[in-house]
């Protein structure tokens, strides 16, 4: 059983921004992105591919630091700063302390080398073991994330195994130095649906032995399964957070309505074309003033010219950047008994 | 793995039957098939009746083409091939040369990947700043600059105005070792110069590409020092093509390809014997150096192919 997740922050990124310089000009990936995570929980970073939710969970282990980037604002774990700390402290903490699982397990982990290698190099990269030792733990790892045989998965190499198996071996290589915290960055978007279900099940199965999770996702299916708190990120802002419940049944920002206006559902009366968010996300470059979501906004009015704060609006423990009023909300994101982001989508698209 | 490796030789050797035709029609056939002709292509101009009716029969070129190509490989076979304009063994004569052709080529080989390495990790490790643009400005000029111009300017200004050098030639290692490696140095560096250019960009560009790779932030994620992703990460695969590139070159160079060094400082190696054959219009010789350089580049090139499956196991799937 999950246990309840403890108010202590482990993780707290305050005002994060993190801008690349690139040809076209200046990136804004991340802009003014403030939360905590706390000791036991699962907090998901929820958004449309390029809303900054990677680059902030790479930026915590300083895999975005760059010659070209630059950064500003918080994060602290503990004693340390992170966005401002030594290469040498960072590696300290990377694997160690915060560990991460990478989307697609084909290119992440290492062609060339065994994947017992791999996990092994993992443990050796923090703890003063002989090989031996470390590659027998590497196999109990194997098999506590349910890869079968684990001895002769081992000596595998990431092309013999399937999908489903790497991104296995993926949140092994993860877990063998027993980390506070595991980032898990889109775990199971490159997999087939069945897959991911075990996937899901898996990070389900290991939640008391993972302290707390940052997991990256756009599929609001996974958040539904394992979250205990969401942040919904776009263009580089978080623009609504709160408890998992209230995000689903209760959400504020509109274009939370359309992520989950979006989500095919079984019990969907109408047939038709499934509902999606007109247009496409900002630029990060050029960056629309005021609220970054009023262009693709059907309920934008005169206000929303200007940002809204991100500030409790409907609930103490639920922030949203939405100028509508609370009860206007909850009438006009009603579209056919469901979340929506307007009633009239489907004729429309 | 080891059927792969198996396989390949087997690769190999169909290869080899297939160049020894292909040098067969080259010098035999495609000149013309006329039988007088052929004698004299093989005894030479100055050649008497004597040696040319000896030739005649000896080579059966008063027999089908098929009898002459099994006479030529049989002569290859049993080293009896010899040039007829100054009655010299053939598979002698490439065996005088091949001591100076390996010292000449193994210690330059030693030097180039050191260096092409070297300014190869140098470049992409100070990408876009000055060792970078340095080690690219040196390298240009290294590939730009002909061996025979750079051979014979080291030889005038070192070995000539400033005596640092012996001037060309080749001492045995078994007889005077020092004299061996200073007779070696100017050759080693001026067959280097090109290599390391072209290995030196060709591993700038890989790393470049490889440290880009979802697997590189793995590793640093795991937190591994720096130092360990550049080289256990980073350079073990962008180092695979180097090796493809360096058996092939190696193979060519040892197999006679450093023609111009070699004639240069007068090393008196196998490219130089195949240079000299050559100018003097000797078949027997060019044919015999033919064959023994297409050897070795064919047999380096299924060592590369094997050594390639080692280092990326992907590859033993799809052999």
């Amino acid at each position: 059983m999950p246990e309840r997740p403890s108010s202590e922050p482990l993780l707290t990124v305050e005002d994060l921004g993190v801008s690349f310089a690139t040809e076209d000009g200046v990136v804004r990936a991340v802009d003014g992105v403030s939360f905590e995570l706390r000791a036991g929980e699962v907090l998901a970073i929820v958004g449309e591919s390029g809303c900054g939710k990677s680059v902030t969970a790479q930026t915590i282990l300083g895999l975005t630091r760059s010659s070209n980037a630059e950064f500003s604002g918080s994060i602290h774990y503990g004693e340390t700063e992170l966005v401002r700390a030594s290469e040498a402290r960072l590696r300290a903490i990377r694997g160690e302390e915060i560990a991460m699982v990478f989307q697609d397990s084909m290119t992440s982990l290492h062609p060339v080398y065994r994947i017992g290698w791999q996990i092994a190099e993992q443990i050796r990269a923090h703890e003063d073991v002989s090989e031996t030792a470390a590659r027998d733990r590497a196999v109990e790892l194997l098999a506590e994330v349910g890869i079968p045989d684990p001895a002769e998965r081992a000596d595998a190499y990431p092309h013999e195994l399937s999908g489903g198996m790497r991104q296995r071996a993926m949140i092994a290589m993860a877990l063998a130095n027993r980390p506070r915290i595991l980032i898990a960055d889109e775990p199971t978007t490159a997999l087939d649906v069945t897959i991911q279900a075990q996937i899901i099940a898996l990070l389900g199965d290991l939640r008391g032995e993972l302290g707390s999770v940052l997991l990256i996702t756009h599929d609001l299916g996974v958040v539904a399964e394992i979250a205990d708190r969401v942040l919904v990120m776009y263009a580089g802002m978080l623009i609504e957070q709160g408890e998992r419940d209230a995000i689903f049944y209760d959400p504020q920002h509109p274009y939370t309505w359309g992520l989950l206006g979006s989500i095919p559902r079984l019990d969907r009366t109408s047939g038709g074309r499934l509902p999606s968010i007109a247009g496409a996300p900002p630029s990060l470059i050029h960056r629309p003033e005021g609220c970054a979501f009023r262009p693709r906004c059907p309920h934008a009015f005169d206000r929303c010219g200007a940002l809204p704060a991100l500030e409790p609006r409907a609930e103490p423990a639920h922030l949203d950047r939405c100028w509508l009023d609370v009860e206007a909300k909850r009438y006009r994101r009603d579209v056919d008994g469901q979340i929506g982001l307007r009633a009239d989508t489907e004729a429309v698209s | 793995m080891l059927r792969f490796a198996v396989r390949r030789l087997i690769n190999m050797a169909f290869v080899l039957a297939a160049i020894s035709v292909v040098t067969f029609l080259i010098f035999y056939v495609f000149p013309g098939t006329n039988t007088d002709a052929q004698v004299e292509r093989i005894a030479g101009r100055s050649s008497n009746e004597a040696t040319r009716a000896q030739v005649k029969r000896d080579y059966g070129f008063d027999k089908p083409l098929s009898v002459q190509y099994s006479r030529l490989m049989e002569k290859f076979a049993d080293g009896s091939l010899i040039s007829y304009s100054n009655q010299t063994n053939v598979r002698d004569e490439i065996a005088r040369g091949i001591p100076a052709t390996a010292s000449l080529v193994i210690g330059a080989a030693v030097i180039w990947t050191f260096f092409g390495v070297l300014f190869g990790v140098l470049s992409a490790v100070h990408a876009g700043g000055w060792p970078d643009r340095l080690l690219t400005a040196l390298s240009m000029i290294g590939i730009s600059l002909p061996v025979f111009w750079v051979g014979a300017l080291l030889l005038y200004y070192l070995t000539d105005r400033i005596q640092l050098f012996p001037p060309g030639g080749y001492v045995k290692l078994t007889e005077d070792p020092w004299g061996w490696f200073t007779h070696l140095i100017l050759p080693w560096f001026t067959l280097s110069i090109l290599f390391i250019g072209f290995y030196s960009r060709l591993l700038r560009s890989n790393i470049l590409d490889t440290i880009d790779e979802d697997y590189v932030r793995t590793a640093r994620a795991k937190g591994l020092s720096e130092r360990r992703v550049l080289v256990r990460h980073v350079l073990r695969n962008a180092l695979i093509p180097i090796v493809t590139l360096f058996g092939l070159d190696f193979g060519a160079a040892i197999g006679g390809g450093a023609i111009l060094t070699e004639s240069i400082f007068n090393l008196q190696g196998v490219g130089q014997y195949a240079a000299q054959s050559v100018g003097s219009l000797d078949l027997p010789p060019v044919m015999g150096t033919t064959l023994y350089a297409a050897a070795f580049i064919v047999l380096l090139s299924a060592l590369v192919d094997i050594v390639y499956a080692y280092l990326d196991p992907r590859i033993r799937l799809n052999a």
